[in-house]
């Protein structure tokens, strides 16, 4: 079964320097071990070749369900040097949010 | 009512009461208020130092001697001064910003305003590393070293860590002013001084770093940065209350905010704020631990409250981080609107024509951005440009922007938006345009014995 992330889980974007940080927060265990295998640190340079430069280091906290992304050059140069509107990237976590997974149907 | 310059008891399982009343420079005030008044809190901090917010204030203070602290301080201190001389609150600030001392004289003559005769207010300096800023310093993240970088440099200033607030407090501020410190530490300064943990008790620095970390960003943690209508609602947005912790000698401590104030302490709210800015999540860097959320535990004990336990660390960092400030040029900025049938079409040649006259006319060489603001803006440098729109906008503004050293360029690309009034496609509208002075940052580590921290008292 095919699902947006923004059905079964949450996001929140930080920025330092050049570095996005986009944390995932995954409603439950089956959607954080979908995500674990199916957005690789890979994914997000591939999906959004020209905004994300990489590389792409992921964090895990198994237990609370979060997958956390760190984005080299991910900021268009960051709050100093972006001409993106949104110079920090605050909206950056619902490009993540976009991205469909595929669920095991439920029983 | 406490006296106000005894530290909270050490033993007995007292708990430690903080506030967090400013996330940034900019931040609503009422709310640190409500908290001064109806917290009963033994301190009450304001984050409000942003790494470029400090970079602007360094300019504001070569042009005049006694500013460049931050421009709320003043109507903070009439706000909560009063309340929390009252309650025996403590209040602890980096809102010195590039001008410390300054701002001590300046929350000093609040309280003399106020009545409030013999307020001890400390100022924390020795962030500023200036003197030690040598072409030969490596810069972080590739960015080669200070010497080459062929900007203006306008301040140095070293992210000091907890002991100097500590040592405030110990020595009885009732509000304490620093400059760039850590913004966690502006908590694990109060928190080390109630409970007297050792500066080299990792564990539980690491845990007093999580709590500041937690409430440092204001609202963040009680349902702001979070609404998501239908999918993650939070009742009461207008009127947010701001966060404090109920802390244990552990560090160990549980979130909360006010009755009958806006917005929820959830376990949602308090997760995402942990990973915020947050990279490693088992190797948060700071001045004074290497701390560690990978096995934090929360649990929700009752409405708007969240436990937070297993925030732990290990040693300190050898370095300091450092943010150097530079003279960034101007962010120049233009829109206009097109409307109706082919708007898309009309705002595209409108930019394709204020390109143009950019280069061909006024000479500009570097980038110059351009959004259809409708279609795509903040997410735009994630499309592919030569996918086809995914709809027909019947609105659509353009937005273009540059940044350069030079004023009269910076100046030419509004006037150009502007032009396109009368100049450009059929039926332009709502031009707007701004020239931003810009300032840019860079990073380096510097050895922590040059950064000498003091601390200063001044009576009110």
């Amino acid at each position: 079964m095919k699902v947006r992330l923004h059905e079964v889980a949450s996001a929140r974007a930080g920025d330092k320097g050049d570095v996005s940080s986009i944390a995932l927060f995954c409603d439950d265990a089956a959607v954080f071990e979908a995500v674990r295998a199916q957005v690789p640190p890979e994914r997000l340079t591939k999906e959004f070749p020209r905004l994300f430069r990489g590389p792409v280091r992921r964090y895990e906290i198994p237990h609370l369900h979060v997958l956390n992304y760190v984005i080299e050059r991910g900021l268009e140069g960051g709050v100093n040097a972006s001409l993106n509107l949104d110079a920090h990237g605050k909206s950056f976590s619902f490009l993540l949010l976009e991205l469909e997974i595929d669920l095991p149907a439920p029983e | 009512m406490a006296d106000p310059i005894q530290p909270p008891a050490r033993s007995g399982g007292r708990r430690v009461r903080i506030g967090c009343g400013a996330g940034f420079s900019n931040d609503r005030i009422d709310p640190a208020r409500d908290l001064a008044e109806r917290g009963a809190l033994d301190f009450l901090f304001f984050e409000c130092l942003a790494e470029r917010t400090l970079a602007n204030a360094h300019a504001l203070r070569a042009a005049d001697p006694r500013a460049g602290y931050d421009p709320w301080l003043r109507k903070r201190m009439e706000a909560v001064l009063r309340p929390c001389r009252e309650a025996g609150t403590r209040v602890i600030s980096n809102m010195g910003s590039a001008n410390p001392a300054a701002a001590g004289e300046a929350v000093a003559e609040v309280a003399r305003a106020l009545g409030l005769q013999g307020l001890k207010v400390a100022v924390v300096e020795g962030d500023d590393v200036a003197a030690h800023m040598t072409p030969d310093l490596e810069l972080m993240d590739g960015e080669g070293r200070l010497g080459d970088v062929p900007l203006r440099m306008t301040g140095a200033n070293a992210y000091l860590g907890h002991e100097p607030i500590r040592q405030a407090l110990e020595e009885g501020a009732e509000v304490v002013i620093t400059g760039r410190c850590a913004d966690p530490s502006l908590a694990v300064g109060p928190l080390a001084h109630a409970f007297g943990w050792a500066p080299d008790d990792w564990a539980r620095l690491g845990a007093g770093t999580l709590v500041g970390h937690l409430l440092e960003c204001s609202t963040q943690v009680t349902g702001g940065y979070y609404a998501d209508p239908g999918r993650k609602d939070v009742p009461g947005l207008a009127f947010l209350g701001f966060p404090f912790a109920e802390v244990a000698e552990d560090g160990s401590a549980t979130i909360g905010k006010l009755d009958g104030t806006g917005g929820l302490v959830s376990r949602g709210t308090v997760l995402e704020q942990m990973l915020y800015e947050v990279h490693d999540p088992a190797a948060y860097l700071t001045p004074d631990v290497t701390a560690d959320f990978s096995q934090v535990r929360l649990e929700e004990p009752s409405k708007d409250r969240v436990s937070v336990s297993g925030g732990s660390g290990r040693t300190r960092p050898e370095t300091l981080k450092v943010t150097i400030g530079f003279d960034g040029g101007f962010l120049s900025e233009g829109e206009i609107s097109y409307a109706g049938p082919n708007a898309l079409a009309r705002a595209k040649l409108a930019g394709e024509v204020i390109e143009t006259r950019m280069r061909e006319v006024h000479g500009h060489q570097g980038p110059i951005r351009t959004d259809f603001i409708g279609l795509a803006s903040l997410h735009g440098s994630a499309r592919d440009p030569d996918a086809p729109p995914p709809y027909e906008p019947s609105e659509v503004r353009l937005r273009m922007a540059l940044r350069t050293h030079e004023r009269d360029l910076a100046e030419a690309l509004p006037r150009e938006v502007e032009g396109a009034w009368l100049s450009g496609p059929a039926g332009g509208g709502g031009a707007r345009g701004r020239v931003t002075p810009a300032v840019t940052t860079r990073s380096a580590l510097l050895p922590r014995d040059l950064a000498r921290p003091t601390v200063r008292m001044i009576t009110a």
